[in-house]
């Protein structure tokens, strides 16, 4: 699994990176980023589900063939 | 004082936010409006439109095109284009329209991110106690007046680099720029040239800017905007925004989560023996008791959701109501401790995002944990004796309870 923060749509309501520090970072603005290239250990995958759940702006893509 | 409006009889044609119905009570109002219209109108403040579904209050906030930020406080007086310099408006960048919004926000950005506001918190954590501390011995106290309204107006003077003292100075301006709307144009207009808050602050500026030190306002002294300082006209505009945004909202919300837990013993219980719920109480409590709902203008005449906007309409941005509309969010009328899935606009949404959600959320947290270390048990002395602010901001202004 991949999660990947879309620089268009994310806002910096920084909700990724409240839920799942290890998966998202956010620059001094407050944007919002993948950590590294965006895979996803199998123990954080419900992190990264929930992060997308909660994102308000749906900036948070998930692919799963990663 | 000006004649007080006739009582709403129906929301959908004559709907009036500072009406006594919809300030004790919006909730029953917005379900209806939801099944009846989805969004209402009223002539009152020269005719304005409501959409109170998620959908479209979404669609509201993500058209930077058809709807112009110019003002975002529906009141009597209804800026022209003349009348503020657009598209900057009168408090950037929340009265900024694009593409001038982007660079006046970018600036603020970085004094209100994450890391930034965690700079805060001990300072935040310390005035609690104090407030606290300020309380014992007493068996009853008011959650609003004795403890929230002065955690977000002290942690702002902080950050500002102005004496504490000087905090009621901007509690009584906040009080008279959001809670004032509902009297005529001239006398708001009155008011605010009666107020001395530019005085105030262009005497802190100049304080300042001849002693410069590491506070927010020699940080927006020293911004930069397209190469160029801003103008003392700005930063005290941008003053003005972090109070009206910054005060009355996250007191607002402080208070009702405090509103809810002196009603509720059983949450009560549960945030203080699992403290690792607060972080999803927190949202849940900024999805049911949002404070904030916003306010546009139509910028060009066109059709929305099969209403004719007119240019100069307001259109009121509920982000309350869009935050309990069932079909955004499962049992929307719960308040659910543990909600994990809860993607709520209490911040709105789209490009003006609430700059300061990281202050908030920290002040609301911190405000709770204390509150509850102290009093894990308190309740209401009477439910009928809590009053809620009138406007576009909501939340309890006196919150009588019994500590034990």
């Amino acid at each position: 699994m991949r999660v990947h923060v879309d620089p268009e749509r994310c806002q910096g309501h920084n909700r990724c990176y409240a839920i799942a520090p290890d998966l998202f970072e956010v620059d001094d603005l407050g944007f919002a980023t993948e950590v590294g290239n965006g895979t996803v250990p199998t123990e954080l995958e419900a992190q990264a589900r929930l992060a997308v759940a909660n994102c308000p702006e749906y900036a948070i893509v998930i692919s799963e063939d990663a | 004082m000006s004649e007080p409006r006739p009582d709403v009889a129906d929301f959908a044609t004559d709907f009036d936010h500072t009406d006594p119905k919809w300030v004790t009570d919006p909730f029953p109002i917005w379900d209806d409006l939801r099944e009846r219209c989805p969004v209402a109108h009223t002539e009152r403040y020269g005719g304005a439109w409501l959409p109170v579904t998620h959908e479209a209050v979404a669609a509201v906030a993500y058209d930077t095109e058809h709807f112009t930020s110019r003002s975002v406080i529906m009141s009597e007086l209804r800026p022209d284009d003349t009348m503020l310099p657009a598209p900057i408006g009168i408090a950037p960048p929340i009265t900024s329209d694009p593409p001038f919004h982007a660079m006046a926000r970018r600036m603020l950005l970085p004094a209100f991110g994450p890391k930034k506001v965690a700079e805060y918190e001990a300072f935040t954590r310390d005035l609690c106690r104090e407030l606290l501390d300020a309380t014992t011995g007493a068996s009853t106290l008011d959650a609003a007046v004795d403890y929230a309204q002065h955690i977000p107006v002290r942690v702002i003077v902080k950050m500002l680099g102005f004496p504490q003292e000087d905090a009621d100075i901007f509690r009584e301006f906040i009080h008279l720029v959001i809670e004032g709307v509902n009297v005529s144009a001239e006398e708001r207009q009155a008011q605010f040239e009666a107020s001395d808050i530019d005085v105030y602050l262009d005497a802190r500026i100049q304080e300042h800017l001849d002693e410069p030190r590491d506070d927010l306002t020699t940080f927006l002294l020293e911004a930069e905007l397209d190469g160029e300082r801003l103008h003392p006209d700005h930063v005290r505009g941008t003053m003005i925004l972090l109070m009206i945004a910054g005060i009355d909202t996250t007191w607002s919300a402080i208070g009702a989560a405090l509103w809810h837990l002196a009603q509720n013993p059983e949450d009560r219980r549960r945030l203080a023996s699992e403290p690792a719920l607060m972080d999803t109480a927190v949202e849940e409590f900024l999805r049911a008791y949002a404070p904030v709902t916003m306010a546009r203008m139509v910028a060009e005449d066109f059709e929305f959701e099969g209403c004719p906007f007119t240019k100069g309409d307001w259109v009121l941005l509920p982000f309350p109501a869009a935050n309990r509309d069932p079909d955004a969010f499962p049992e929307a009328d719960e308040v659910i401790l543990d909600r994990e899935v809860n993607r709520h606009a209490a911040f709105g949404l789209g490009i003006h995002r609430c700059l300061g959600s990281n202050l908030a959320r920290m002040e609301l947290r911190v405000a709770l944990e204390e509150w509850i270390a102290r009093y894990p048990d308190f309740e209401l002395t009477d439910p009928d004796a809590v009053t809620w602010s009138a406007g576009q901001v909501r939340g309890p202004r006196s919150i009588p309870v019994h500590v034990s």
